[in-house]
């Protein structure tokens, strides 16, 4: 584990959460919490098509799952519902811009999860909304 | 001012009653550097490091009488059931037991606890019945009443706690007029360091018939505990938490109880006489220990015992409450720092819970970990106690023999870095 986990930009997104609060005419929404630590992360999306055009998340949580919940949102504005499902902890790690290590993997992953589950109810999808770890 | 100050001994400053310094010689683990720092262990509570006399046991066990207890005959089997049975009445003497028998050997406090709900009061409470927990209580001493709840539409109550998380007294007055059959706490919190007043308790719990079940696990490794003196019926303990293995653990039980309770498992040791439909049960303890026991681990608890009876327990409550005082006073000077719990060293042992502004304790954890310091983040399996703090978690530091106020010296200046880092 390294010492600069929290580089400033994480501690900035920690204190200042982007896209943070409800989204109106959202026609998505998913909310999770983790059991280990019980932060709590709600997303909201509006999906035209194949496209996420907006996203807003709330919640509760460590500076690594509010971080990483937050620069989510800006990376997934404008991308394609494919795009997102494919995302994985790699993925995550590079959005956070820092790994955080195997003890807070589900921090780092919470958003994510909660907004695959968000994508899943909209599309009515069956198919798993579980990440690819590796 | 010399170069080599930094890698002066962790145990500078001598405890006034244990040599410090000495035990850490014990613990081969504490010589490990974390990413280059030193380890400073502040988690002694989840489980305690073992000192090499236990090591050693456990590996001259293996090297030398390795054999199963109590069948066999040979030699070896001779030595391994001497070593075992002998663990038995050096843990018996340790909390004060009359009767070697008294104790069984579980896995730990958890099981205890468990073995207590599904044999005794599963077969003595019936529906209606009330159960008395605390709201301090550690999921282990929920959950198996919960099961037990549903399964016998008995009620549960919990003692109300005050705001510096001591045990309300009116509420407990209040919830034992109600005559519930059992009452089941803890003797010390593993999230709140508070040390309940069990004695009383017990005799107002006993004037009023109920059976009192006591979860020793963060008093027997850290104080003097005399089961008779305390008068509780079934007390439950770890020997992970006090310098011994994982997987090892001890229930006590007055013989009388233990007599007249219907086995936990069933299995090989735990009967007199076995026929294809009927069986006899063995005497306790061993009808409640079916199966081949974890004897590395009875004979390495055995040896912890020693090693804490060498040291003797009162200077080890000593030592505690005087690294607790010292670290209430530190932490307290911490900009933004919260401490959950009493002040009072008298009412509480060495775990201590705080948060630091409004960093989460998992962000915390993390960051001191970067600086080789290990505590605890989390709900510490007390939910119903976070909710009653209304915090989602804390951060937890706890002590014991081989720690020195010099690392509660390390743990604030780490605190101060972070609070700066996260400008909390």
């Amino acid at each position: 584990m390294s010492e600069d986990i929290y580089k400033e930009t994480i501690l900035d997104h920690f204190r200042h959460p982007r896209n943070f609060g409800e989204l109106p005419n959202a026609n998505a929404r998913a909310r999770e919490a983790n059991v280990v630590c019980g932060d709590v992360i709600e997303m909201q999306l509006r999906v035209d098509g194949d496209k996420v055009e907006d996203v807003r998340f709330q919640g509760q949580g460590c500076a690594i799952s509010l971080a990483s919940a937050s620069k989510l949102t800006e990376f997934s504005k404008g991308k394609s519902v494919s795009e997102i499902k494919q995302l994985g902890k790699r993925d995550m790690i590079r959005v956070l811009g820092s790994d955080p290590g195997v003890a807070r993997v589900e921090c780092l992953l919470l958003g994510l999860k909660v907004l695959k589950i968000a994508i899943r109810n909209h599309l009515g999808d069956k198919a798993s909304s579980e990440i690819e770890e590796d | 001012m010399k170069t080599e100050a930094k890698h002066l001994p962790v145990a500078r400053r001598k405890s006034s009653v244990l040599d410090v310094a000495k035990i850490r010689e014990d613990f081969p683990i504490l010589k490990r550097k974390i990413g280059g720092k030193p380890l400073v262990f502040l988690d002694s509570a989840a489980t305690s490091q073992k000192p090499k006399q236990v090591i050693a046991a456990i590996e001259r066990y293996y090297k030398e009488y390795n054999a199963n207890v109590h069948r066999g005959v040979h030699r070896l089997s001779e030595e391994a059931t001497i070593h075992f049975e002998q663990a038995r009445e050096k843990f018996a003497r340790f909390i004060g037991a009359k009767n070697a028998r008294e104790i069984v050997f579980v896995r730990n406090t958890t099981e205890a606890l468990n073995l207590v709900a599904f044999t005794w009061a599963r077969t003595n409470l019936r529906p209606g019945d009330r159960v008395l927990l605390t709201e301090m209580e550690h999921h282990s001493n929920i959950i198996p009443w919960q099961i037990l709840a549903r399964e016998r539409s008995i009620k549960l109550d919990y003692i109300r706690i005050t705001d510096d998380g001591l045990l309300d007294s009116n509420s407990f007055k209040e919830l034992i007029r109600e005559k519930p059959k059992i009452l089941s706490l803890a003797h010390v919190s593993n999230a709140l360091g508070t040390i309940n007043p069990l004695k009383e308790m017990t005799q107002e719990a006993h004037n009023l018939g109920a059976t009192v079940i006591v979860d020793a696990a963060q008093s027997v490794p850290h104080m003097p505990v005399d089961v008779v003196d305390l008068g509780c019926d079934f007390m439950a303990a770890s020997g992970h938490k006090m310098l011994a293995p994982t997987g090892i653990g001890a229930l006590y039980g007055r013989y009388e109880l233990l007599d007249r309770m219907d086995p936990f498992m069933g299995g090989g040791e735990m009967i007199k006489e076995v026929h294809l439909h009927d069986a006899r049960w063995n005497d306790p303890p061993w009808k409640f220990e079916a199966g081949t026991p974890n004897i590395e681990g009875v004979i390495g608890l055995g040896v912890a015992v020693d090693y804490l009876s060498k040291l003797g327990m009162q200077n080890v409550r000593q030592h505690e409450r005087e690294i607790t005082k010292y670290a209430l006073a530190h932490l307290q000077d911490v900009k933004g720092l919260i401490l959950y719990g009493t002040r009072d060293v008298e009412k509480r042992g060495a775990a201590i819970s705080f948060n630091l502004g409004d960093i989460h304790a998992h962000d915390l954890a993390t960051i001191l970990d970067t600086q080789g310091i290990a505590i605890r983040s989390g709900h510490h399996c007390a939910q119903p106690l976070m909710e009653r703090l209304k915090v989602p978690a804390t951060s937890r530091a706890s002590f014991y023999i081989y720690n020195a106020t010099k690392e509660v010296d390390m743990l604030v200046r780490a605190l101060d870095a972070a609070r700066k880092m996260f400008r909390a």
